[in-house]
């Protein structure tokens, strides 16, 4: 039986966190373009569109991302299409962080006084380019730590597909386990490199926060 | 022809009927003050004018365009039609200068050079082209609304609709306001202002509408308004604005 010194199960966790990286930010990019498009809909003048985008997110937001997981995995399946699963991971962790980057952006643009809505509209312009120009150079400001704030949620996130067999951080903690037999040092591994990722991602949006709570001045 | 044409317009939110049929036609060149309780109604009639409210029933033509619910048929309205608020409404993240070049740049797409220059211009009218590079947080609220004054002017409107561009400034900022706006008035812009400013009423206005309960309850030269009120409604408002 060979023996497993700490670097190697180190080194191979470390491999292995590279994809969870890869599918923390392919989430991350896309739940924002499709996000944006949710949150588009999502305020509407249009009680229809307003309404589809609402039940979307609501949806996603109503039902644990595992069971979007295996949905996206297994369902379609059924339908005779295989899926891979690092498919099933990408389409199912952008679907659900875009619900609710939509949702944290809403209320962003919701905090903007609808007098810059009326006096944008009052000089001619059309609602993208009211949104464009005035609205979310506005509420970008705001939204940036809630959404990194977010990003975080998505890291811990791409954990759960470890279930479907995707090979993530997680996944390679249960497949080093069972080679060394060291489950305490593997796990804590595993965590603390969770924690490295995570730590400076959640403390910069404290300090964004703070930082945006003392600027009084909007610019 | 007149050159905003109101007929037998309402409006109403839910159940409540905030414009009972209101019949208005507005001159070129006509400066004319909206006047009335608080509730009457005179915010949601500017707001029909230029679109920010859809109107339940009735018609508003403006330079003979009918203003109809569609964002192609309100751009055109809107580029003849400015209208400046009580909160001023700068953009805060742009300047001043910012301010009066976005719409211009967007709406009409002038290039950015025209834009400036125009702005430039626009802010020397209101009396601070010194302050284009300033932002609206770091100018007082008579300044602030100058410049929204400027940003109006700059897409060439050929009416104004002012609502109460005074209330939120402090009693020593409004008359530089005023100045802006008197100024305009003599070069000839229409201008359609609701206002507590009584005595601006009286001095610059050619017409005074007074609206009470969502009706156009009496009109006239200030003079007569003023002098002879007709209805008990128009002589209690005018006493309580005496010992205001
Ligand atoms: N967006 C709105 N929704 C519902 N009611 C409104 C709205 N805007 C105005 N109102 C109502 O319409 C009436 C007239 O308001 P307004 O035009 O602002 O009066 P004024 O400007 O003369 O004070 C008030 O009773 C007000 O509550
Ligand atoms: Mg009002």
């Amino acid at each position: 039986m060979t023996e497993f010194t700490t670097w190697d199960i180190l080194r191979n966790l470390l491999l292995a966190t590279r994809w969870t990286l890869l599918l923390s930010l392919v989430s991350f990019i896309g739940g924002s373009v499709v996000g944006l498009c949710l949150l588009w809909l999502r305020i509407s003048p249009r009680a229809a569109l307003r309404r589809l985008a609402k039940g979307y997110i609501e949806l996603f937001q109503g039902t644990p991302l595992l069971m979007q997981l295996f949905i996206a995995f297994f369902g379609l399946g059924l339908f005779g299409i295989d899926v891979p699963a690092w498919l099933a991971a990408g389409v199912a962790l952008v679907l659900w962080s875009a619900a609710f980057l939509a949702e944290i952006w809403r209320g962003c643009v919701e905090a903007i006084a609808k007098g810059q809505w009326e006096a944008s509209a009052s000089l001619g312009m059309g609602r993208l380019q009211q949104m464009r120009y005035v609205i979310l150079p506005q509420a970008l400001k705001i939204a940036i730590p809630p959404t990194v704030g977010f990003s975080v949620q998505v890291i811990k996130g791409t954990a759960l597909t470890s279930i479907i067999g995707f090979v993530e951080l997680s996944k390679a903690g249960t497949i080093v386990t069972n080679a060394t037999f060291q489950p305490f040092t593997v796990y804590g591994l595993v965590a603390l490199i969770y924690f490295a990722l995570c730590w400076p991602l959640s403390k910069s949006s404290q300090i964004l926060e703070r930082k945006l709570n003392v600027a009084h001045r909007n610019h | 022809m007149s050159l905003i044409e109101i007929t037998e317009v309402r409006k109403s939110f839910g159940d409540n009927e905030v414009l009972k049929g209101i019949n208005l036609d507005v001159e070129p060149g006509e400066v004319i003050a909206i006047i009335g309780k608080s509730g009457s109604g005179k915010s949601t009639l500017l707001r029909c004018i230029n679109g920010l409210e859809t109107i339940s029933s009735g018609s508003i033509q403006v330079a003979g365009a009918q203003l109809l619910d569609d964002e192609l048929h309100l751009k055109a309205l809107r580029l003849k039609v400015g209208m400046i608020f009580q909160q001023f409404n700068l953009f805060p993240h742009l300047t001043a200068g910012g301010n009066v070049m976005l719409s211009q740049m967007v709406v009409k797409k002038t290039p950015k050079p025209e834009a400036e220059a125009m702005a430039r211009r626009m802010l020397e009218r209101v009396g601070l082209a010194h302050k284009f590079d300033a932002f609206p947080d770091e100018l007082s609220g008579g300044q602030q609304q100058r410049v929204a004054i400027a940003r109006a002017l700059a897409m060439q409107p050929i009416a104004l609709l002012c609502d109460e561009i005074t209330s939120a400034l402090d009693p020593e900022l409004v008359s530089e306001v005023l100045a802006v706006v008197r100024e305009l008035a003599k070069e000839g812009m229409t201008l359609l202002m609701v206002t507590h400013e009584m005595k601006f009423a009286r001095d610059v206005c050619s017409r005074v509408v007074f609206m009470h309960q969502g009706r156009v309850h009496e009109i006239g030269p200030p003079e007569e308004v003023f002098a002879n009120p007709q209805t008990p409604e128009l002589r209690q408002f005018l006493g309580l604005q005496a010992a205001a």
